[in-house]
């Protein structure tokens, strides 16, 4: 991996002021390096969900972005509850979020199937009581 | 492709080298080198930042000076909204006007005017059924060069309707030419006053073989001195100098005056450069929710705190609210059928930007070298202080790295990490 470019993010799960910030500054390395405009959108938004996921379900986390000539690879990874049942929270609407959190617009069942639309490829490894990893993978030179 | 024409810059006799604009520039497009500023014309923006924070005066604006106007010409003069939120006990629009026509002005046309125009042909805009939503305003040229260089999913939702000031220009321009058709269109020039750099950068940077509607631009601080001497707030104003703008074009001078121009709600306004950064980053995220219009200034609180109007902000929009209730201003807003018929909803090409907007990147980077410059550049921010003092003369550390893999900056200018070792 010695051409790999690797940036961490802690992700603090105690402040939503600071929520968003790992894929902000993601976006402006990706920029800086001249990845196509297209992904660093996609990129924004699905990690965007990610890390708010932590925040809002999992108290925090790590980010971690791996950049390669053809791959960049995102890898959003907590210590929190973990989901339960990963089917049922991919589908568009579903949301444990509870009231105080959905008072404040988070919560909208939307954030994992957007992840999913907005990467090429990904990953959830999740088990209850230990916590949730998810791989998000963007392949640079696909044929369109 | 138009070449960017900049208006900020430094005076490398005054700069002392003291790091307060290279920690104050939004875009980090600063840098201290033997000991003076240097501004990165790649990356500047023009927000005029710089000039604000600058304690030594070593930052200015260039544009077209009050003293080289040829006032034998048929100079039309195209102020700001904001020039009028600069005058003490002034109750009354007309006495500006009036005194831009002592001045030697041949003419006036309020840039406030055709800003309500701008609102009827934005309306227009949106309601084409290609339209990307939501549309961001793009009246505030340091904000419209920001997303150009840094938002490529965000240009094609600026909308691409003329300028007030660009419509204001071309407007007058055809009436000079209606009401003297004795003139030489050639002599027939307008004149800008404005409140920013952005907006002298932004009329200057004209593409070949574009039409020219601003011809000159001058600032409100020089004007100020000369205009106010000659306002005679006891003296009755000439009929020439009766205000035709309305107390919502004049609202244009301030944060959310435009955007609520032109709806109830579904708008979102922000002002102050860092904010709007905030606000395109959300966006970019696409987390702003259901919002049709985004209206973005890098001044606060809007084009009254621009860098070149010599009252303080906040000051001047107390005036203009003022004015708006007392100056006998025009409630109802100019329509913009008065210029033209657009009754089939189509905007012709003559009010829109001759060019679209397109992302272009400052530097266009090799992906590959570019990953090793930054791989390179990691390794070492790792072995900096992490400080981001400034003293090595780039704004932070991490990009004082960046600097040394490029061969723009030396390892040694780190003072700190010489001594921590
Ligand atoms: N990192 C996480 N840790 C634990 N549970 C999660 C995590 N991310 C998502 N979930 C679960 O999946 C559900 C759906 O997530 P999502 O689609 O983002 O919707 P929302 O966040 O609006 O609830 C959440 O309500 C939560 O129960
Ligand atoms: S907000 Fe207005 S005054 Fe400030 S830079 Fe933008 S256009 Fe100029
Ligand atoms: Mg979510």
């Amino acid at each position: 991996m010695s051409d790999t470019l690797h940036y961490h993010f802690d992700v603090d799960g105690a402040s939503f002021a600071n929520a968003g910030r790992a894929s902000v500054e993601t976006k402006k390395l990706l920029r800086q390096l001249g990845v196509a405009p297209n992904v660093i959108r996609s990129i924004s938004v699905a990690m965007y969900e990610g890390e708010i996921n932590m925040v809002i379900h999992a108290h925090g986390g790590d980010a971690d972005v791996y950049i390669t000539e053809d791959t960049i690879i995102i890898i959003l990874k907590d210590e929190g509850p973990g989901i339960r049942n990963v089917e049922e929270a991919m589908k568009e609407g579903f949301s444990t979020a509870p009231e105080n959190i959905r008072a404040l617009g988070f919560g909208a069942g939307m954030g994992l199937p957007n992840m999913k639309r907005y990467s090429d490829e990904m990953h959830i490894d999740t088990k209850v009581g230990v916590g949730t990893t998810i791989e998000l993978w963007y392949h640079l030179n696909k044929q369109q | 492709m138009a070449k960017y024409t900049h208006s900020v810059s430094i005076d490398p006799e005054k700069c002392t080298g003291c790091t307060t604009c290279l920690r104050r520039c939004p875009v980090e497009a600063i840098r201290i080198r033997d000991n003076k500023a240097v501004i990165n014309p790649n990356s500047c923006i023009d927000c005029g930042e710089c000039i604000r924070v600058c304690k030594h005066s070593a930052k200015h604006a260039s544009y077209d000076q009050l003293s080289d106007l040829d006032f034998t010409k048929y100079l039309i003069a195209l102020p700001a909204p904001s020039l009028f939120g600069q005058f003490n006990h002034m109750n009354e629009a007309d006495h500006v006007i009036q005194g831009l026509l002592d001045m030697g002005f041949k003419d006036v046309y309020e840039v406030a005017k055709a800003a309500e125009y701008v609102t009827d042909l934005t309306r227009l805009y949106m309601n084409r059924p290609d339209v990307v939503l939501p549309a961001i305003s793009s009246a505030c040229p340091a904000v419209v060069r920001l997303i150009k260089l840094r938002y490529p999913t965000l240009c094609d939702q600026l909308v691409p309707v003329l300028t007030p000031y660009e419509l204001a220009g071309k407007l007058a321009k055809e009436r000079a030419a209606k009401e003297h058709p004795e003139l030489d269109p050639d002599d027939i020039k307008t004149v800008f006053i404005s409140p920013c750099p952005a907006k002298v950068s932004w009329a200057k940077s004209v593409m070949e073989g574009q039409k020219v509607y601003v011809d000159l631009v001058t600032s409100m601080n020089d004007v100020y001195m000369e205009l106010l001497s000659k306002m005679k707030p006891e003296a009755e104003p000439s009929p020439e100098a009766a205000s035709e703008a309305g107390v919502v074009g004049i609202g244009w001078a301030m944060t959310s005056g435009e955007a609520a121009s032109l709806m109830n709600d579904e708008y979102l306004s922000a002002d102050g450069i860092d904010n709007v950064i905030k606000v395109l980053d959300d966006l970019e995220s696409g987390i702003v929710g259901q919002i049709k219009f985004v209206e973005l200034n890098a001044c606060s609180p809007g084009c009254v705190g621009g860098v070149l109007a010599p009252t303080n902000g906040y000051v001047a929009r107390v005036r203009l609210h003022n004015l708006r209730k007392t100056g006998g201003m025009v409630v109802k807003p100019n329509d913009v059928s008065d210029i033209g018929d657009f009754s089939s909803g189509d905007i012709p090409d003559e009010y829109t930007e001759a060019e679209a907007f397109t992302y272009m990147p400052d530097g266009s980077p090799n992906m590959l070298s570019m990953m090793l410059a930054m791989k390179k550049a990691e390794a070492l921010a790792e072995k900096l202080p992490k400080k981001d003092c400034g003293a090595c003369g780039s704004p932070t550390c991490r990009a004082f790295a960046l600097d040394v893999v490029h061969g723009e900056a030396k390892l040694e200018d780190c003072k700190i990490r010489t001594e921590m070792e």
